[in-house]
């Protein structure tokens, strides 16, 4: 009785302090088709998978203070490492009376400006079985201090809880070859894990000039992998995750039609201190062909001055892209780019249409193509993934 | 809302002696004086639906929010969609300005916040027979070679009816808009949008309009004609709100990612 009285105030005082509450999410259906057998007999041929990711928002106080729950759920029948689960978010914002606002628990932060890389985007782990263009992402557990002032915004990290890459299993395409084994990665930090990073970035909007600069210190996202032999005495890849400082700019500059964008970072602490950067430019055809479609050219060359030696297959890299909108009423929209490296002459081409079928149904199709990957060990990896995917998304 | 009180002053007696101007400066005060009717707002909010209807009659809805707050120099807007649910979350913010806008797309998906060209200004907004150019803040000096062509009644109210010319001529679809205005309480009725080739494009046409704050006139529906296509698109406004107390703080690039 007691009990009921309490949960009742409980729950009224919450109500009347709960200014929107919002439930919503997707649901996904996956197909995955390869043109070639994989080059390790263990790596399956086609897939199909499922994907969930509900949203859980609550809003108080009109808006003062907020909470967002969005978990993630992939079943995948090919691949053991692909089938996880995941919290892209749990988080609480406080949105201070001028001009701060705090963000506890596990976020999602997207930093830079460049299309065919995200070179400066350092805050979240990249979801590697998720898609090999690492556009997916993990949830970092943190706590983030935005101070947003009228000479620009600073925003202050703090960030424990690392998490570890996500890379294909055994038996999942799009890996490297050996396959990298996740359970034996090796930390530089003596806490592994728990160990703190910091990052401090400054980011403002001077007139037509977007930029952004921060220094990050801490376990690297991105790791090295060794060669080790395991206890079934395989040939596998470890991860090795090593503490670094990253200092690094993201700038933006929007001209009309034309948008020209540099990232750069400078890294140190995975063997000596190396520079890279992506720069290019965007221009935008509006109405083409008297049509509603807008078509943007996109051009933008990848440098990494560790050349062979970087983590990365773009260090020498030009990238040619177009992106299509079609402004009707179904958002249709198809990107297409190829990467090609200049010195080591691989070429990677890839397309990926949206189209909305219905108010709540979503298609994308994607492809890729890797070519003439010979001379480019982490390519060279990719070379017989060419595939065609399938994505059919249920948005509630 | 580029203007001083004493300019206004001045003009309310260039409109107290209408007779002695020409067709021109009678386009342009009329003009002005709507624009200064409607200044003062100083913030609001509303709920947007948008109805694409295409040449079968195939309806596709889009709703929104917007919220816009009042600023010397040019307003400050978010947009936000709610639906259909796989562009939720999507925000739009808006610093207007005379001359090209600055515009930043929040894209929820990825988290990432985009620095977007705002010199699309005659490209459809979201698949509708709305321009950005047509939902962008109407300030007075983004047009030219105002003219008061003629006044005539239109409904049950009179109207002025005057042409007006985009400034950006680049940029912009449109070669002349002419703007039914009325007489009482300036309020624009229609408006008929010509391309290049001078010929008919759109009409849009305001209806159900209620007066906010004891001042201000809103449209409950605005509707797009384009005569080239045969589509149409509906605006349907709910909800206003205005003086709600908003702040500047809520319009800047950081706050744009945390709008839901």
């Amino acid at each position: 009785m007691k009990f009921q009285f309490t949960m009742g105030l409980v729950l009224s005082l919450f109500a009347a302090q709960v200014s929107a509450v919002d439930i919503s999410g997707w649901a996904s259906f996956e197909a995955i088709g390869f043109v070639h057998q994989g080059q390790d007999p263990d790596q399956r041929n086609n897939s199909v998978s499922f994907a969930l990711q509900p949203e859980f928002f609550v809003e108080l106080e009109g808006g003062k203070n907020s909470f967002l729950f969005v978990p993630f759920y992939r079943f995948d029948g090919n691949d053991k490492a692909r089938t996880h689960a995941d919290i892209r978010e749990l988080k609480w914002t406080f949105i201070g009376d001028d001009e701060w606002e705090l963000h506890v628990g596990v976020g999602k932060v997207f930093w830079g400006v460049t299309e065919s890389l995200h070179l400066v985007d350092i805050i979240n782990q990249t979801d590697l079985v998720e898609n090999p263009d690492g556009e997916e992402k993990l949830g970092q557990p943190m706590i983030n201090l935005a101070l947003v002032k009228e000479w620009g915004t600073i925003d202050l990290f703090l960030m424990s809880g690392f998490r570890e890459r996500t890379f294909p299993g055994k038996t999942g395409r799009f890996r490297s070859i050996p396959f990298v084994d996740t359970d034996h990665a090796i930390f530089e930090a003596k806490n592994k894990q728990a160990h703190v990073d910091w990052a401090v970035r400054y980011s403002h909007a001077f007139g037509d000039w977007d930029v952004g600069l921060y220094h990050f210190s801490g376990t690297s996202r991105e790791p090295l992998l060794a060669p080790v032999i395991n206890r079934n005495l395989e040939v596998v890849l470890v991860p090795i995750y090593n503490l670094i400082d990253q200092t690094s700019i993201d700038v933006q500059s929007t001209k009309g039609a034309w948008l020209l964008k540099l990232e750069a970072i400078t890294r140190s602490g995975q063997g000596e201190r190396f520079f890279a950067s992506v720069s290019g430019v965007e221009y935008t055809f509006n109405g083409v062909f008297s049509t509603q479609a807008d078509v943007g050219i996109i051009m933008e060359y990848l440098y990494d001055d560790r050349g062979n030696k970087a983590a990365t297959p773009f260090e020498d890299d030009l990238f040619v892209g177009m992106r299509v909108a079609f402004n009707d009423t179904q958002d249709t929209d198809l990107l297409a780019g190829m990467i090609i490296d200049l010195s080591r002459h691989s070429r990677t081409f890839s397309v990926e249409a949206n189209h909305r079928i219905n108010d709540n149904l979503q298609a994308s199709l994607q492809g890729q193509i890797f070519e003439n990957t010979r001379k480019d060990v982490v390519l060279d990896a990719l070379r017989d993934d060419d595939n065609v995917r399938l994505d059919l998304k249920y948005y509630y | 809302m580029y203007k001083l009180i004493t300019v206004t002053a001045l003009l309310s007696v260039f409109i107290g002696n209408a007779w002695a101007e020409t067709d021109a400066e009678k386009g342009k005060a009329i003009a002005i004086e709507s624009d200064r009717r409607d200044t003062g707002f100083v913030d609001f909010t509303v709920q947007m639906t948008m109805e694409l209807i295409n040449r079968k009659g195939v309806k596709s809805d889009r709703v929104m929010r917007q919220k816009i707050i009042e600023r010397e120099g040019g307003d400050k807007s978010i947009v936000v969609f709610d639906f259909p649910r796989n562009v939720k979350g999507t925000a739009l913010l808006t610093h207007s300005h005379i001359d090209d806008d600055d515009q930043w797309l929040f894209l929820p998906k990825v988290g990432r916040v985009k620095r977007i060209s705002s010199s699309n200004k005659s490209g459809s907004f979201v698949g509708s027979e709305f321009a950005y150019e047509d939902m962008s803040s109407q300030e007075v000096e983004k047009y030219t070679d105002y003219l008061l062509l003629k006044t005539e009644p239109c409904g049950d109210l009179m109207c002025n009816v005057i042409q007006r010319r985009p400034v950006d001529e680049d940029n912009s679809g449109y070669s002349k808009q002419i703007l039914w205005v009325d007489v009482d309480e300036y309020r624009v009725q229609t408006i008929q949008f010509f391309d290049f080739k001078k010929a008919h494009l759109k009409t849009l046409t305001f209806s159900g309009y209620q007066q906010y704050a004891g001042q201000f006139w809103r449209a409950d529906k605005l509707a797009m004609v384009n005569h080239v296509t045969g589509k149409s698109t509906n605006l349907i406004m709910k909800d206003y709100q205005f003086k709600v107390g908003l702040k500047e703080v809520e319009f800047r690039k950081k706050s744009l990612a945390r709008v839901r």
